[in-house]
């Protein structure tokens, strides 16, 4: 056994590390596109001492670190590029406080979007937080450190606009609180009236820091959801379709979509409304508002409401699984997708682009957009399904991907999630001193250069 | 390619006008207009009836005198490219529709059972009652009854499907189809005959064939002793002949279905059609008046022949106390294979 080895079983126990073959061949890996590439060690700490040590004994010894959520990003920020430690988080997962009043819950690093669900349902009923469509088993310190989307991202912004406070294991192995919990015990604020810290680190994919602990803001969760499904053949009418609906400022979340398959979506653009109320007539009232929303689409017969009620106990899951059923179509259950951040009015020019693509490529899509923040921009979701035992399949996907990116640079948007791939393309047509600053701020508290090497490689 | 029989004499010395002047969702003077209207029609003119018609088959069963009125302003309306409900929904409902070689067909001899291509039929015929044909079922777009077109002003997807529908059934060698879907049946009776088409089978109503079971399982009945409204579909307007069925069937099982003002002839479309077509502030009026009038006759249930109309009102029925029910599910509940439905 060597050193390291020994060092890590002498910091999380026996139990809690690993280097067997098939653990570094399952931990090489995630369910997209990209090549796998094995880690020398996988680790699951504890407590945030124990992540304490674990970094400072990867500077010692120059280690790689790479924190993992539950590796569902599916644009390879787990895989280790680099080798080295897999920080698995996933023990980390207790729910250290909820405050009730104040709306917000303190949640360890590996704390998964379904633990904090089910511990809400069960003991606030009356509180919720924004769930992603991402399996229940995915982590909400991942998903706010990529800028993550959910299901109240309409209302309040991205779920990395939610956080509250953080703790923080530096590369260097200093623990280091943002935000309001820096200066007393409560976890109210990422920031203000400090200077915002949090942005060292979110949208950073763990190359600055690892998240052991977690603020998070919570929302009224409302006695009834409903769900209305407006649609249109006419893809230059969704942005005029969201800027309607958003401007009625009364709704959770607004996601448009389209695909070929099956056949009652061909040809169409979806756009699935989703609102809330605490009583009957508040739903109506708001049924009303949104059905008027739209009457000339409807008038002028390029749109209309279809009926939700065979789908809707689907339609409102959180999450919802119908993108896994998406990702078996073509059986062998690979699913990835490029997802710009970028304005509403481009909405066209992107539903165009996909179409394009999958028939380039000879792939199989369905696209989605999510609006964020009241439309101040969407998520475009350029997504294909492939099968991840056709290696040509998976290469044509990989390309389309690729090119979907380098359109959506052309196209003034920032990717979201980018593989290390894309970032360097980002890095390329970033402003000479935005590249410079965040060189900066990755040499100063990544100066061994460990953390989760491969991605926004600045320097 | 098939042509609507349509007589215009029939229509032009009508002395009612009772196709339009009966109609729940449009109001005319009288009869001059009325008449005035429909001649426009015919003679292929613009008329308010083609921008207003909400599509709820009612004129197929106003008019006695054999001629149908609600075929032909479907013709027409597409004959003008007019879409009645939104152009996306018209064409989800066209594609949703085609057929595409999946299917299921059972063990079929001389009798089938169809299931349209409704999955909730394929539960309702099973059990006691339909132990002799379930396992002759079938299901699936090559096997669905294209009478919804109807509602989109799509007559030429009902003229290029329901031939093929009938040649599917023709090859599987059945002398009797029973349609657990009230729509097939006014499809392969109404439609059929009022284009020309020949139905090479017998086509059974389900409640033809219910009637006849629960006769046979008399023994087995237990009256339910309960109070129902029914929700006539807007299909079975196509055969209103058959409309004495319920409440012989009913008063078999023991179910009472007192009187109310939106019953038989002056019976309410379930709405969803209407939300489409006309709106929804038309959809909310119509199923508020009609559930109200359900609950003013104190029913407990609310009972269903088509699917496609439980499906549009079951949850706003439960809302308001009425429990939710198809009719065969009623006779299940009859013969204790059942529990009764509870909102």
């Amino acid at each position: 056994m060597n050193d390291v080895m020994q060092s890590l079983i002498d910091i999380v126990g026996e139990r809690g590390v690993s280097n067997a073959a098939e653990e570094l061949w399952f931990y090489s890996r995630d369910p997209g596109v990209l090549e796998p590439h094995k880690p020398d060690y996988v680790v699951a700490p504890k407590t945030t001492e124990q992540v304490q040590k674990i970094v400072q004994l990867a500077n010692r010894e120059k280690i790689p670190v790479v924190p993992m959520g539950n590796g569902m990003a599916l644009t390879g920020l787990v895989i280790p590029l680099k080798g080295g430690i897999v920080l698995d988080m996933k023990r980390m997962n207790k729910i250290l406080e909820v405050n009730e009043k104040a709306r917000y819950a303190v949640v360890e690093g590996g704390t998964s979007q379904g633990v904090l669900k089910a511990y809400l349902q069960e003991n606030y009923p009356h509180l919720r937080h924004s769930i992603p469509d991402a399996p229940s088993t995915t982590t909400i310190a991942a998903n706010v450190a990529l800028h993550g989307q959910g299901r109240l991202t309409n209302q309040y912004g991205f779920n990395s606009d939610m956080v509250t406070g953080m703790e923080i294991v530096l590369p260097t192995g200093e623990i280091c609180l943002i935000g309001s919990p820096s200066l007393g015990p409560y976890w109210f604020s990422k920031g203000p009236t400090l200077p915002d810290l949090s942005g060292l680190f979110l949208g950073w994919l763990g190359t600055t820091g690892i998240i052991t602990k977690l603020g998070l803001k919570l929302f009224p969760n409302k006695k009834i959801r409903e769900v209305e499904m407006f649609v249109t053949d006419k893809a230059e009418l969704v942005p005029e379709i969201f800027y309607k609906l958003t401007h009625l400022e009364i709704l959770e979340d607004v996601n448009a979509w389209f695909q070929p398959k099956p056949l009652i979506f061909k040809g169409n653009f979806h756009i699935t409304i989703y609102f809330t109320g605490d009583a009957e007539e508040e739903i109506e009232f708001k049924r009303r508002m949104i059905w008027d929303a739209l009457q000339e689409f409807i008038d002028s017969k390029d749109g209309g409401f279809m009926n939700v009620q065979y789908t809707k106990d689907m339609l409102l899951e959180m999450p919802q699984r119908g993108i896994a059923n998406f990702a078996d179509v073509p059986k062998g259950g690979g699913f990835e997708y490029s997802g710009p951040i970028t304005i509403i009015e481009h909405f066209p020019q992107y539903a165009a682009k996909v179409i394009e693509l999958a028939k380039k490529y000879d792939v199989l899509y369905a696209s989605s957009a999510r609006l964020i923040c009241g439309g101040h921009c969407m998520m475009f979701s350029i997504s294909f399904a492939f099968n991840r035992n056709n290696p040509a399949m998976m290469k044509r996907v990989k390309e389309a991907l690729d090119e979907a990116t380098a359109f959506a640079l052309e196209m003034g948007a920032v990717p979201w999630k980018p593989n290390f791939m894309e970032q360097q393309m980002t890095m390329k047509k970033i402003h000479p001193a935005t590249l410079k600053l965040m060189q900066m701020i990755k040499r100063n508290l990544d100066p061994q250069g460990i953390m989760n090497p491969g991605n926004w490689e600045v320097i | 390619m098939y042509k609507l029989k349509f007589n215009d004499k029939v229509c032009a010395t009508c002395p009612s006008s009772d196709c339009l002047l009966k109609c729940q969702y449009m109001t005319f003077s009288g009869h001059k207009e009325a008449h005035a209207e429909m001649m426009k029609i015919i003679r292929g003119k613009d008329s308010r009836v083609l921008h207003e018609c909400a599509t709820c088959y009612a004129c197929e069963e106003y008019c006695k005198r054999g001629n149908h009125p609600f075929y032909l302003i479907s013709e027409r309306r597409e004959e003008k490219g007019m879409f009645t409900a939104a152009r996306p929904i018209t064409n989800q409902w066209i594609n949703m529709t085609e057929m595409q070689g999946k299917f299921l067909v059972g063990d079929i001899k001389d009798k089938a059972l169809s299931c349209c291509y409704i999955p909730e039929l394929g539960v309702l015929g099973t059990g006691e009652i339909f132990k002799d044909v379930a396992a002759a079922g079938v299901f699936g777009a090559e096997f669905m009854c294209p009478a919804v077109h109807t509602h989109f002003a799509k007559m030429s997807v009902i003229k290029e499907r329901l031939p093929v529908v009938i040649e599917n059934f023709r090859r599987l060698g059945v002398k009797e189809v029973i349609c657990l879907h009230d729509e097939c049946y006014g499809t392969f009776t109404s439609i059929a005959s009022a284009y020309g088409m020949e139905v090479p089978f017998k086509p059974v109503y389900y409640m033809d064939y219910l009637l006849e079971r629960m006769k046979e399982l008399k023994s087995k009945i237990k009256p339910l002793n309960i109070t129902v409204a029914y929700q006539r579909p807007c299909s079975n307007r196509l055969i209103p002949d058959k409309l004495p069925l319920v409440k012989k069937i009913l008063k078999l099982i023991g179910v009472k279905m007192p009187k109310r003002v939106y019953q038989d002839e002056n019976c309410l479309c379930c709405g969803e059609v209407i939300r489409s077509v006309s709106g929804y502030k038309l959809a909310d009026d119509v199923q508020k008046r009609n559930i109200d009038d359900m609950l003013q006759t104190g029913a407990e249930y609310c009972m269903f022949n088509c699917p496609a109309c439980q499906m549009a009102l079951a949850e706003k029925v439960s809302k308001r106390g009425l429990k939710p029910v198809h009719i065969i599910d009623l006779c299940k509940m009859a013969i204790g294979e059942k529990e009764r439905e509870v909102a």
